[in-house]
């Protein structure tokens, strides 16, 4: 699997990477490698061997008491926000 | 060219905890904007996410009350897409191992005709918040306190054929979710809304149509319009020689239209994969049975029990068990009035029924208590006043919210049931009405209607109907 010029373009815009045209091939270079590395793994015999979601084995997910530990901290938390108004977050229009 | 329409929906049933799924913020609804949004709300950095235990086992009871399959590891995953709603820049959702797979849901159709529809899955997700756009030009403003709410999203398949079909199956998960009370159910704050997948194809094919999805939309009404605009608008499409597009619409009810949301995001593209902050949520069967072992009394099961214990028509005991606060009504005042199970179903699904609808009110908020009907109705039975006095009584109980027998007193509605002023009446009847009564003794029966009418006109309402039917036979025969 390599990765084309429009592939790039695509992970750049879903990433949110503003690149330029100069950069796109050094990035589907890098990626490009990054990808055969991991093809490795088509080569390696995984007969029988079950997909794993996590590296901790015998590990599961611990579950919190339903209970309200957190106060009203907004002016903290806005203080580093760019723009707020009337306790809303402003951001540019995200409709038309 | 004759058309079959195909509707799947998915439901999104926010979860009744005190906290959010992932955050121990307060999931209260109406609060200051932002004031419930926390560090792992906000998507800031380094914060990891606990899992609320309250969020899976509502989750479990919902999949054991539909009778599927309970997933005993479970993965939670990360759906990317980048809007302010969720600041994380993914949704936290489960996508290849939900919690919930494989159940189904018997509704019941207009004609009294039932029919299966089947629950693909229903898994666990976090809700986001809302985006404000009003008289912010060039802004949105971001209110995270929904970001986090526990969800479950219940993905039916596309078994539904018509609008009918489909507001039925999510009626009856919305009365499911309330009485498993893990769902407030309140639509017009949002915490059960679905998505309407639909699409059309000639009748007779196999192969589905080309969807569009509905989004989020919050009554059951508007799921109904909805639905029917785009099957029309579909057809018109297909009968133009045109394709429909696969694309996500809105509903706008003002308008009574679905229209194209025109997406940021050229395709969704979510490269959900798991999320390395959460291990597989893994649950025993001890844990599984102990949910079992606690499920309340289910609508269906309810509805059955209605059936049988009171005599009552499967359509009544579906009325009656519609909700689990009205169906405890309604056993309270059969409990109340020591038996007379088909008079309280019918007031409670009739004259109670109404006057709730009129004034907005739920169940839970009657005017006139379970108590206090059960005091009108042992006057009914008891022959004190009739069924139609009874209305009046029982209209007046909700204007003053006073009881049945003080209303009775006050008004001296109290039904004549002795021979003599009905008699009398009758006599008054029909000295006044000759020409009727000439005609009805030479052979117009019919008539014998106008009578009844007259004297109860007389009686105001207050003759004893059997005795007065008695009486007015024998004394119009002459």
């Amino acid at each position: 699997m390599s990765l084309s010029r429009r592939d790039i373009e695509n992970i750049a815009h879903l990433a949110r990477l503003g690149l330029s045209d100069a950069e796109v091939p050094v990035y589907a270079e890098s990626l490009n490698r990054i990808i055969a590395l991991v093809g490795e793994l088509d080569h390696a015999a995984t007969e029988g061997v079950l997909p794993m979601s996590h590296p901790l084995p015998g590990l599961t997910q611990r579950l919190r008491a339903d209970e309200v530990t957190e106060s009203d901290q907004r002016e903290l938390y806005q203080r580093n926000a760019a723009q707020v108004m009337a306790g809303l977050y402003l951001v540019p229009k995200v409709i038309e | 060219m004759a058309w079959e329409t195909v509707i799947g929906l998915e439901i999104h049933a926010q979860l009744a905890t005190r906290s959010k799924i992932f955050s121990g913020s307060a999931t209260a609804f109406g609060a200051a904007p932002n004031a419930q949004a926390n560090l792992v709300d906000l998507g800031y950095p380094g914060v990891l996410p606990v899992l609320n235990g309250a969020a899976v086992r509502m989750a479990v009871m919902f999949g054991l009350a539909i009778g599927a399959r309970i997933a005993q590891r479970s993965v939670f995953a990360r759906k990317n897409y980048f809007y302010p709603d969720l600041p994380k820049g993914y949704q936290i959702s489960q996508y290849e191992l939900p919690i919930v797979a494989g159940g189904q849901m018997d509704i019941v159709l207009e004609d009294g005709s039932a029919k299966r529809v089947g629950i693909t899955r229903a898994h666990l997700e976090e809700d986001a918040g809302k985006s404000l756009h009003e008289g912010l030009p060039g802004q949105s403003g971001i209110d995270l306190n929904r970001a986090g709410t526990p969800l479950i999203e219940i993905v039916s398949e596309p078994d539904m054929r018509s609008a009918k079909e489909a507001v039925a199956y999510m009626k009856k998960v919305h009365t499911l979710v309330r009485y498993l009370r893990i769902c407030d159910g309140n639509m017009q704050e949002g915490s059960f809304r679905c998505d309407a997948n639909v699409s059309v194809r000639q009748v007779g094919s196999e192969k589905l149509g080309t969807r569009a999805e509905i989004k989020n939309i919050n009554s059951f009404r508007f799921v109904e319009k909805a639905i029917n605009y785009e099957v029309a608008r579909q057809i018109e499409v297909l009968e133009g020689g045109g394709k429909v597009v696969q694309e996500t619409r809105l509903y706008d009810p003002d308008r009574a239209e679905t229209r194209s949301m025109r997406s940021k995001e050229e395709a969704n593209d979510y490269r959900y994969f798991p999320d390395p902050d959460l291990l597989p949520v893994e649950i025993d069967n001890a844990y599984i049975e102990g949910i079992r072992a606690q499920l309340p009394e289910l609508p269906d099961q309810k509805a059955q029990r209605f059936a049988t214990q009171y005599g009552l028509s499967h359509y009544d005991a579906l009325v009656l068990t519609a909700s689990s606060e009205l169906a405890d009504y309604f056993e309270q005042v059969v409990q109340k009035l020591g038996g007379e199970p088909k008079l309280a179903a019918n007031w409670v699904s009739g004259d109670l029924s109404g006057f709730l609808n009129r004034d907005g009110l739920e169940i839970t908020h009657s005017r006139v208590d379970a108590a206090a009907l059960a005091g009108l109705l042992a006057r009914v039975r008891d022959n004190t006043i009739s069924g139609k006095i009874a209305k009046d009584v029982f209209e007046a109980m909700w204007q003053d919210q006073q009881s049945a027998d003080a209303i009775i007193a006050a008004r001296g509605l109290q039904q004549i049931t002795d021979d003599g002023p009905i008699e009398q009446a009758i006599a008054a009847v029909m000295a006044a009405n000759p020409a009727q009564l000439a005609d009805y003794r030479s052979g117009k029966d019919k008539l014998f209607g106008f009578f009844v009418g007259q004297v109860m006109k007389a009686t105001q309402g207050k003759a004893n109907p059997a005795r007065l039917n008695e009486l007015l036979k024998k004394l119009l025969s002459g």
